[in-house]
Protein backbone atom coordinates (compact mmCIF):
# COMPACT_ATOMS: atom_id res chain seq x y z
CA UNK A 1 0.00 0.00 0.00
CA UNK A 2 1.18 3.66 -0.61
CA UNK A 3 1.79 6.08 1.87
CA UNK A 4 -1.72 7.52 1.09
CA UNK A 5 -3.96 4.47 1.15
CA UNK A 6 -2.07 3.79 4.89
CA UNK A 7 -3.53 7.55 5.87
CA UNK A 8 -6.23 7.24 4.74
CA UNK A 9 -6.31 3.58 6.57
CA UNK A 10 -5.31 5.55 9.72
CA UNK A 11 -7.93 8.22 9.38
CA UNK A 12 -10.82 5.52 9.37
CA UNK A 13 -9.51 3.68 12.17
CA UNK A 14 -8.82 7.25 13.99
CA UNK A 15 -12.87 8.14 13.09
CA UNK A 16 -13.87 5.05 14.47
CA UNK A 17 -13.68 5.33 18.46
CA UNK A 18 -15.49 8.69 17.89
CA UNK A 19 -18.75 6.77 16.63
CA UNK A 20 -17.85 4.47 18.92
CA UNK A 21 -17.82 7.16 22.43
CA UNK A 22 -20.62 8.82 20.76
CA UNK A 23 -23.12 6.13 20.88
CA UNK A 24 -21.71 4.84 24.64
CA UNK A 25 -22.76 8.53 25.58
CA UNK A 26 -26.35 7.90 23.74
CA UNK A 27 -26.61 5.04 26.32
CA UNK A 28 -24.99 6.56 29.41
CA UNK A 29 -25.88 9.95 29.46
CA UNK A 30 -29.01 11.14 31.88
CA UNK A 31 -30.90 13.16 29.94
CA UNK A 32 -31.85 13.89 26.41
CA UNK A 33 -30.18 17.08 26.08
CA UNK A 34 -26.41 15.45 26.85
CA UNK A 35 -27.41 12.66 24.99
CA UNK A 36 -27.85 14.91 21.72
CA UNK A 37 -24.67 16.59 22.42
CA UNK A 38 -22.47 13.04 22.57
CA UNK A 39 -24.02 11.86 19.88
CA UNK A 40 -24.00 14.68 17.12
CA UNK A 41 -20.42 16.01 18.02
CA UNK A 42 -19.00 12.25 18.06
CA UNK A 43 -20.82 11.40 14.77
CA UNK A 44 -19.76 14.27 13.05
CA UNK A 45 -16.29 14.30 13.94
CA UNK A 46 -16.28 10.00 12.95
CA UNK A 47 -17.94 10.39 10.05
CA UNK A 48 -15.72 13.32 8.79
CA UNK A 49 -12.49 11.61 9.63
CA UNK A 50 -14.19 8.08 8.00
CA UNK A 51 -15.20 9.68 4.77
CA UNK A 52 -11.90 11.55 4.62
CA UNK A 53 -10.04 8.19 4.89
CA UNK A 54 -12.33 6.45 2.53
CA UNK A 55 -11.75 9.49 -0.03
CA UNK A 56 -7.90 8.96 0.62
CA UNK A 57 -8.04 5.07 -0.06
CA UNK A 58 -10.09 5.87 -3.37
CA UNK A 59 -7.23 7.41 -4.82
CA UNK A 60 -9.86 9.66 -6.72
CA UNK A 61 -10.67 13.84 -5.83
CA UNK A 62 -13.86 13.23 -7.36
CA UNK A 63 -14.61 10.11 -5.02
CA UNK A 64 -12.92 12.00 -2.32
CA UNK A 65 -14.80 15.72 -3.37
CA UNK A 66 -18.64 13.43 -3.39
CA UNK A 67 -17.39 11.49 0.11
CA UNK A 68 -16.54 14.89 1.90
CA UNK A 69 -20.35 16.60 0.12
CA UNK A 70 -22.18 13.55 1.93
CA UNK A 71 -20.20 14.15 5.21
CA UNK A 72 -21.36 18.48 5.09
CA UNK A 73 -24.84 17.24 3.97
CA UNK A 74 -24.94 14.84 7.34
CA UNK A 75 -23.47 18.01 9.28
CA UNK A 76 -26.11 20.41 8.49
CA UNK A 77 -29.27 17.94 8.88
CA UNK A 78 -27.59 16.39 12.45
CA UNK A 79 -27.21 19.95 13.22
CA UNK A 80 -31.19 20.61 12.38
CA UNK A 81 -32.03 17.66 13.51
CA UNK A 82 -30.22 18.06 17.14
CA UNK A 83 -31.45 21.93 17.55
CA UNK A 84 -35.22 20.52 16.54
CA UNK A 85 -35.32 17.70 19.09
CA UNK A 86 -33.33 19.50 21.95
CA UNK A 87 -35.84 22.74 21.44
CA UNK A 88 -38.80 20.49 21.19
CA UNK A 89 -37.97 18.99 24.15
CA UNK A 90 -37.55 22.17 25.82
CA UNK A 91 -40.72 23.53 24.99
CA UNK A 92 -42.86 20.17 26.41
CA UNK A 93 -40.99 20.50 29.53
CA UNK A 94 -38.05 18.30 30.06
CA UNK A 95 -35.68 19.99 32.55
CA UNK A 96 -32.35 19.31 31.83
CA UNK A 97 -30.24 17.07 34.22
CA UNK A 98 -29.06 19.07 37.41
CA UNK A 99 -31.60 22.00 36.91
CA UNK B 1 -10.71 -8.75 4.28
CA UNK B 2 -12.91 -11.46 2.80
CA UNK B 3 -13.57 -13.14 5.74
CA UNK B 4 -14.83 -10.37 7.13
CA UNK B 5 -17.59 -10.28 4.14
CA UNK B 6 -19.83 -13.58 4.70
CA UNK B 7 -19.93 -12.10 8.21
CA UNK B 8 -21.09 -8.73 7.27
CA UNK B 9 -24.01 -10.43 5.05
CA UNK B 10 -24.59 -12.62 8.30
CA UNK B 11 -24.83 -9.60 10.95
CA UNK B 12 -26.82 -7.70 8.02
CA UNK B 13 -29.73 -10.82 7.69
CA UNK B 14 -29.68 -11.07 11.33
CA UNK B 15 -30.03 -7.53 11.87
CA UNK B 16 -32.99 -7.24 9.13
CA UNK B 17 -34.71 -10.25 10.84
CA UNK B 18 -34.66 -8.62 14.54
CA UNK B 19 -35.84 -5.10 13.12
CA UNK B 20 -38.43 -6.73 11.58
CA UNK B 21 -39.66 -8.44 14.55
CA UNK B 22 -39.74 -5.20 16.23
CA UNK B 23 -41.47 -3.03 13.91
CA UNK B 24 -44.24 -5.66 14.09
CA UNK B 25 -44.26 -6.74 18.12
CA UNK B 26 -42.81 -3.45 19.99
CA UNK B 27 -45.18 -2.11 22.50
CA UNK B 28 -44.47 1.19 21.68
CA UNK B 29 -45.58 2.27 18.22
CA UNK B 30 -42.80 4.91 18.26
CA UNK B 31 -40.38 2.65 18.76
CA UNK B 32 -42.22 0.14 15.91
CA UNK B 33 -42.31 2.95 13.55
CA UNK B 34 -38.35 3.97 14.06
CA UNK B 35 -37.57 0.42 13.42
CA UNK B 36 -39.38 -0.24 10.26
CA UNK B 37 -37.40 3.20 8.78
CA UNK B 38 -34.29 1.49 10.17
CA UNK B 39 -35.48 -1.38 8.54
CA UNK B 40 -35.52 0.33 5.08
CA UNK B 41 -32.39 1.84 5.28
CA UNK B 42 -30.57 -1.34 6.10
CA UNK B 43 -32.89 -3.77 3.39
CA UNK B 44 -31.24 -0.51 1.05
CA UNK B 45 -27.78 -1.39 1.78
CA UNK B 46 -28.92 -5.30 1.39
CA UNK B 47 -30.06 -4.86 -1.76
CA UNK B 48 -26.44 -3.26 -2.74
CA UNK B 49 -24.65 -6.07 -1.42
CA UNK B 50 -27.13 -7.82 -3.94
CA UNK B 51 -26.19 -5.98 -6.87
CA UNK B 52 -29.26 -4.33 -7.41
CA UNK B 53 -28.74 -0.41 -7.17
CA UNK B 54 -32.07 0.38 -9.02
CA UNK B 55 -34.06 -1.32 -5.69
CA UNK B 56 -31.70 -0.23 -2.97
CA UNK B 57 -32.41 3.64 -4.41
CA UNK B 58 -36.32 3.26 -4.06
CA UNK B 59 -35.93 1.31 -1.18
CA UNK B 60 -33.78 3.88 0.19
CA UNK B 61 -36.02 6.84 -1.15
CA UNK B 62 -39.86 5.38 -0.83
CA UNK B 63 -39.59 2.54 2.16
CA UNK B 64 -37.41 4.21 4.43
CA UNK B 65 -37.77 8.06 3.46
CA UNK B 66 -41.44 8.73 2.28
CA UNK B 67 -43.07 5.94 4.15
CA UNK B 68 -41.30 6.34 7.69
CA UNK B 69 -42.50 10.24 6.97
CA UNK B 70 -45.91 9.32 6.61
CA UNK B 71 -46.26 6.86 9.44
CA UNK B 72 -44.50 9.86 11.87
CA UNK B 73 -46.87 12.25 10.77
CA UNK B 74 -49.88 9.98 11.05
CA UNK B 75 -48.55 8.71 14.89
CA UNK B 76 -48.17 12.43 15.64
CA UNK B 77 -52.04 13.01 15.02
CA UNK B 78 -53.25 9.50 16.80
CA UNK B 79 -54.61 10.48 20.28
CA UNK B 80 -52.70 8.80 23.33
CA UNK B 81 -54.96 6.66 24.44
CA UNK B 82 -55.36 4.97 21.18
CA UNK B 83 -51.31 4.30 21.66
CA UNK B 84 -52.13 1.58 24.37
CA UNK B 85 -54.91 -0.26 22.78
CA UNK B 86 -53.09 -0.30 19.09
CA UNK B 87 -50.29 -1.75 21.61
CA UNK B 88 -52.43 -4.58 22.87
CA UNK B 89 -53.89 -5.20 19.55
CA UNK B 90 -50.60 -5.86 17.91
CA UNK B 91 -49.72 -8.71 20.48
CA UNK B 92 -52.95 -10.46 19.43
CA UNK B 93 -52.66 -14.65 17.95
CA UNK B 94 -53.05 -13.71 14.12
CA UNK B 95 -49.98 -11.26 14.51
CA UNK B 96 -47.72 -14.19 15.09
CA UNK B 97 -49.29 -16.36 12.38
CA UNK B 98 -48.13 -13.43 10.04
CA UNK B 99 -45.04 -13.57 11.71
CA UNK B 100 -43.80 -17.03 11.52
CA UNK B 101 -45.69 -18.51 8.60
CA UNK B 102 -42.92 -16.51 6.35
CA UNK B 103 -40.59 -17.64 8.36
CA UNK B 104 -41.05 -21.13 8.29
CA UNK B 105 -41.63 -20.95 4.56
CA UNK B 106 -38.08 -19.50 4.16
CA UNK B 107 -36.78 -21.99 6.17
CA UNK B 108 -38.03 -24.45 4.46
CA UNK B 109 -36.76 -23.01 0.96
CA UNK B 110 -33.52 -22.43 2.00
CA UNK B 111 -33.86 -26.15 3.59
CA UNK B 112 -34.61 -27.64 0.04
CA UNK B 113 -31.79 -25.42 -1.80
CA UNK B 114 -29.60 -27.80 -3.21
CA UNK B 115 -25.45 -26.97 -2.26
CA UNK B 116 -24.61 -25.46 -5.76
CA UNK B 117 -27.74 -23.82 -6.47
CA UNK B 118 -28.81 -24.11 -10.24
CA UNK B 119 -28.64 -21.25 -12.98
CA UNK B 120 -31.29 -18.80 -11.83
CA UNK B 121 -34.51 -19.44 -14.28
CA UNK B 122 -34.54 -15.39 -15.14
CA UNK B 123 -35.34 -13.82 -18.21
CA UNK B 124 -31.97 -11.99 -17.71
CA UNK B 125 -30.68 -13.10 -20.77
CA UNK B 126 -34.00 -12.69 -22.78
CA UNK B 127 -33.43 -8.55 -21.57
CA UNK B 128 -29.77 -8.57 -22.02
CA UNK B 129 -30.72 -10.14 -26.26
CA UNK B 130 -33.48 -7.95 -26.71
CA UNK B 131 -32.18 -4.53 -24.92
CA UNK B 132 -30.98 -3.01 -28.02
CA UNK B 133 -34.36 -3.16 -29.40
CA UNK B 134 -35.57 -0.59 -26.47
CA UNK B 135 -33.14 2.21 -27.18
CA UNK B 136 -31.90 2.67 -23.28
CA UNK B 137 -28.91 1.26 -22.05
CA UNK B 138 -29.91 0.60 -18.45
CA UNK B 139 -31.62 -3.12 -18.68
CA UNK B 140 -33.50 -2.09 -15.66
CA UNK B 141 -35.50 0.94 -17.56
CA UNK B 142 -35.71 -1.16 -20.47
CA UNK B 143 -38.22 -3.70 -18.48
CA UNK B 144 -39.94 -0.91 -16.82
CA UNK B 145 -40.89 1.52 -19.49
CA UNK B 146 -40.65 -1.08 -22.22
CA UNK B 147 -40.62 -5.07 -22.24
CA UNK B 148 -43.28 -4.75 -18.95
CA UNK B 149 -44.42 -1.03 -19.05
CA UNK B 150 -47.75 -2.88 -18.37
CA UNK B 151 -46.81 -3.00 -14.95
CA UNK B 152 -45.58 0.68 -14.18
CA UNK B 153 -48.78 1.78 -15.82
CA UNK B 154 -50.68 -0.02 -12.75
CA UNK B 155 -47.89 0.57 -10.06
CA UNK B 156 -48.27 5.00 -11.49
CA UNK B 157 -52.51 4.02 -10.94
CA UNK B 158 -51.99 1.95 -7.78
CA UNK B 159 -50.53 5.67 -6.69
CA UNK B 160 -53.20 7.42 -7.94
CA UNK B 161 -56.22 5.39 -6.91
CA UNK B 162 -54.48 6.05 -3.05
CA UNK B 163 -53.87 9.89 -3.68
CA UNK B 164 -57.75 9.65 -4.85
CA UNK B 165 -58.71 7.71 -1.85
CA UNK B 166 -57.33 10.19 0.47
CA UNK B 167 -58.53 13.32 -0.99
CA UNK B 168 -61.89 12.12 -0.72
CA UNK B 169 -61.21 11.41 2.95
CA UNK B 170 -61.65 14.85 3.61
CA UNK B 171 -59.73 18.19 4.17
CA UNK B 172 -55.91 18.14 4.69
CA UNK B 173 -55.39 18.61 8.45
CA UNK B 174 -52.02 20.59 7.50
CA UNK B 175 -52.04 24.60 7.59
CA UNK B 176 -49.17 26.08 6.36
CA UNK B 177 -46.55 28.67 8.44
CA UNK B 178 -43.86 28.40 11.39
CA UNK B 179 -45.10 25.76 14.04
CA UNK B 180 -41.93 25.41 16.06
CA UNK B 181 -39.95 27.99 17.39
CA UNK B 182 -36.35 27.16 15.83
CA UNK B 183 -35.42 29.11 12.55
CA UNK B 184 -32.86 25.97 12.12
CA UNK B 185 -35.76 24.26 9.89
CA UNK B 186 -36.64 26.80 7.62
CA UNK B 187 -33.42 28.24 7.16
CA UNK B 188 -32.38 24.30 5.96
CA UNK B 189 -35.32 23.53 4.18
CA UNK B 190 -34.43 26.37 1.84
CA UNK B 191 -30.91 25.74 1.48
CA UNK B 192 -31.30 22.59 0.21
CA UNK B 193 -34.35 22.32 -1.60
CA UNK B 194 -32.11 22.89 -4.36
CA UNK B 195 -30.34 19.84 -4.24
CA UNK B 196 -33.44 18.04 -4.28
CA UNK B 197 -34.20 19.26 -7.47
CA UNK B 198 -30.93 18.77 -8.73
CA UNK B 199 -30.45 15.44 -7.25
CA UNK B 200 -33.79 14.26 -8.83
CA UNK B 201 -33.14 15.83 -12.02
CA UNK B 202 -29.66 14.09 -12.26
CA UNK B 203 -31.67 10.53 -11.24
CA UNK B 204 -34.08 10.88 -13.88
CA UNK B 205 -31.65 11.95 -16.63
CA UNK B 206 -29.18 8.88 -15.48
CA UNK B 207 -32.23 6.39 -15.73
CA UNK B 208 -31.67 6.03 -18.96
CA UNK B 209 -28.05 4.27 -19.08
CA UNK B 210 -27.65 3.73 -15.13
CA UNK B 211 -29.50 2.66 -11.66
CA UNK B 212 -31.87 5.82 -11.17
CA UNK B 213 -35.24 6.91 -13.31
CA UNK B 214 -38.35 7.48 -12.72
CA UNK B 215 -39.30 6.25 -8.81
CA UNK B 216 -35.84 7.27 -7.26
CA UNK B 217 -36.43 10.73 -8.82
CA UNK B 218 -39.92 11.16 -7.53
CA UNK B 219 -39.40 10.33 -4.39
CA UNK B 220 -36.82 12.61 -3.56
CA UNK B 221 -38.35 15.41 -5.05
CA UNK B 222 -41.61 14.34 -3.07
CA UNK B 223 -39.37 14.29 -0.30
CA UNK B 224 -37.94 17.76 -0.99
CA UNK B 225 -41.73 18.87 -0.90
CA UNK B 226 -42.23 16.96 2.24
CA UNK B 227 -39.28 19.10 4.25
CA UNK B 228 -40.53 22.31 2.67
CA UNK B 229 -43.83 21.41 4.38
CA UNK B 230 -42.29 20.42 7.15
CA UNK B 231 -40.46 24.28 7.63
CA UNK B 232 -43.76 25.50 7.15
CA UNK B 233 -43.86 26.54 3.44
CA UNK B 234 -46.78 27.52 1.72
CA UNK B 235 -47.48 24.26 -1.10
CA UNK B 236 -47.74 24.86 -4.32
CA UNK B 237 -50.67 21.71 -4.61
CA UNK B 238 -53.95 23.08 -4.48
CA UNK B 239 -57.25 21.56 -4.22
CA UNK B 240 -59.06 24.32 -6.77
CA UNK B 241 -60.70 22.54 -9.27
CA UNK B 242 -59.44 24.99 -12.51
CA UNK B 243 -55.59 24.55 -11.27
CA UNK B 244 -53.04 22.48 -13.20
CA UNK B 245 -52.83 20.21 -9.95
CA UNK B 246 -55.14 17.84 -11.26
CA UNK B 247 -53.38 17.82 -14.27
CA UNK B 248 -50.26 17.03 -13.33
CA UNK B 249 -51.36 14.46 -10.56
CA UNK B 250 -52.51 12.45 -13.68
CA UNK B 251 -49.92 13.23 -16.07
CA UNK B 252 -47.65 10.13 -15.87
CA UNK B 253 -51.02 7.84 -16.34
CA UNK B 254 -51.95 9.60 -18.49
CA UNK B 255 -48.97 10.15 -20.94
CA UNK B 256 -48.46 6.48 -20.45
CA UNK B 257 -52.45 5.67 -21.73
CA UNK B 258 -52.09 7.56 -24.77
CA UNK B 259 -48.52 6.65 -25.60
CA UNK B 260 -49.71 3.08 -25.26
CA UNK B 261 -52.92 4.12 -27.48
CA UNK B 262 -51.54 6.07 -30.41
CA UNK B 263 -49.11 3.29 -31.12
CA UNK B 264 -52.00 0.59 -31.21
CA UNK B 265 -53.60 2.64 -33.56
CA UNK B 266 -50.70 3.28 -35.48
CA UNK B 267 -50.33 -0.68 -36.07
CA UNK B 268 -48.42 -1.88 -33.13
CA UNK B 269 -49.22 -3.77 -30.17
CA UNK B 270 -49.96 -2.01 -26.97
CA UNK B 271 -47.11 -0.95 -25.72
CA UNK B 272 -45.09 -1.64 -28.60
CA UNK B 273 -42.74 1.67 -29.15
CA UNK B 274 -41.71 1.89 -33.26
CA UNK B 275 -37.83 0.93 -32.95
CA UNK B 276 -36.74 4.57 -34.07
CA UNK B 277 -38.46 6.69 -31.46
CA UNK B 278 -38.37 4.25 -28.52
CA UNK B 279 -35.50 5.82 -26.79
CA UNK B 280 -37.18 9.44 -26.92
CA UNK B 281 -40.61 8.13 -26.29
CA UNK B 282 -39.29 6.24 -23.09
CA UNK B 283 -37.27 9.67 -21.78
CA UNK B 284 -41.04 11.29 -22.16
CA UNK B 285 -42.69 8.57 -20.32
CA UNK B 286 -39.76 8.65 -17.53
CA UNK B 287 -40.42 12.72 -17.44
CA UNK B 288 -43.89 12.45 -17.13
CA UNK B 289 -44.03 9.48 -14.52
CA UNK B 290 -41.39 11.12 -12.54
CA UNK B 291 -43.09 14.33 -12.22
CA UNK B 292 -46.41 12.75 -11.77
CA UNK B 293 -44.98 10.57 -8.56
CA UNK B 294 -43.30 13.34 -6.90
CA UNK B 295 -46.73 14.84 -6.70
CA UNK B 296 -48.25 12.19 -5.88
CA UNK B 297 -46.21 11.15 -2.66
CA UNK B 298 -46.57 14.77 -1.76
CA UNK B 299 -50.05 14.63 -1.65
CA UNK B 300 -50.41 11.35 0.32
CA UNK B 301 -48.70 13.29 2.48
CA UNK B 302 -51.03 16.14 2.74
CA UNK B 303 -53.80 13.42 4.58
CA UNK B 304 -56.61 14.54 2.70
CA UNK B 305 -57.51 17.19 -0.01
CA UNK B 306 -55.62 20.27 -0.13
CA UNK B 307 -57.67 23.89 0.09
CA UNK B 308 -58.11 25.89 -2.61
CA UNK B 309 -56.17 28.82 -0.70
CA UNK B 310 -53.74 27.68 2.01
CA UNK B 311 -54.42 29.38 5.50
CA UNK B 312 -51.15 30.71 7.34
CA UNK B 313 -50.96 29.42 10.64
CA UNK B 314 -48.86 32.24 12.01
CA UNK B 315 -46.88 32.04 15.29
CA UNK B 316 -47.88 30.15 18.02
Amino acid sequence: MSLVEWLGLLMVLFGLPFFFLGTVGLLRFPDVYTRLHALAKGDNVGLGLVCLGLGLQSGSLAMTLKLLLIWILMLIASATGVGLIARTALSRGVRPWGL
Amino acid sequence: MDALVPLFDALLGALLLWLAWQSIFAADLFRAVVSFMIFGLLMALAWVRLEAPDIALAEAAIGAGVTGALLLSALGRLPRERYAEAAQHILSHSYWLLFWAPVVLLAWFLWSLEAAPPSPPGLGEMVAIHQPAAGVDNPVTAVLLAFRALDTLLEIGVLLLGSLAIWSLGPSPWSTGPAMPSPALPAMARALFPAFVLVSVYLLWRGSHAPGGAFPAGAVMGAGGVLMLLAGARPWLTGGEQGPWRWLLTLGLGTMLVVASVTQFAGYVFFQYPSDWSGRLITLLELAAGLSIALLLFALYLGGQPPVRWRDRGWQ
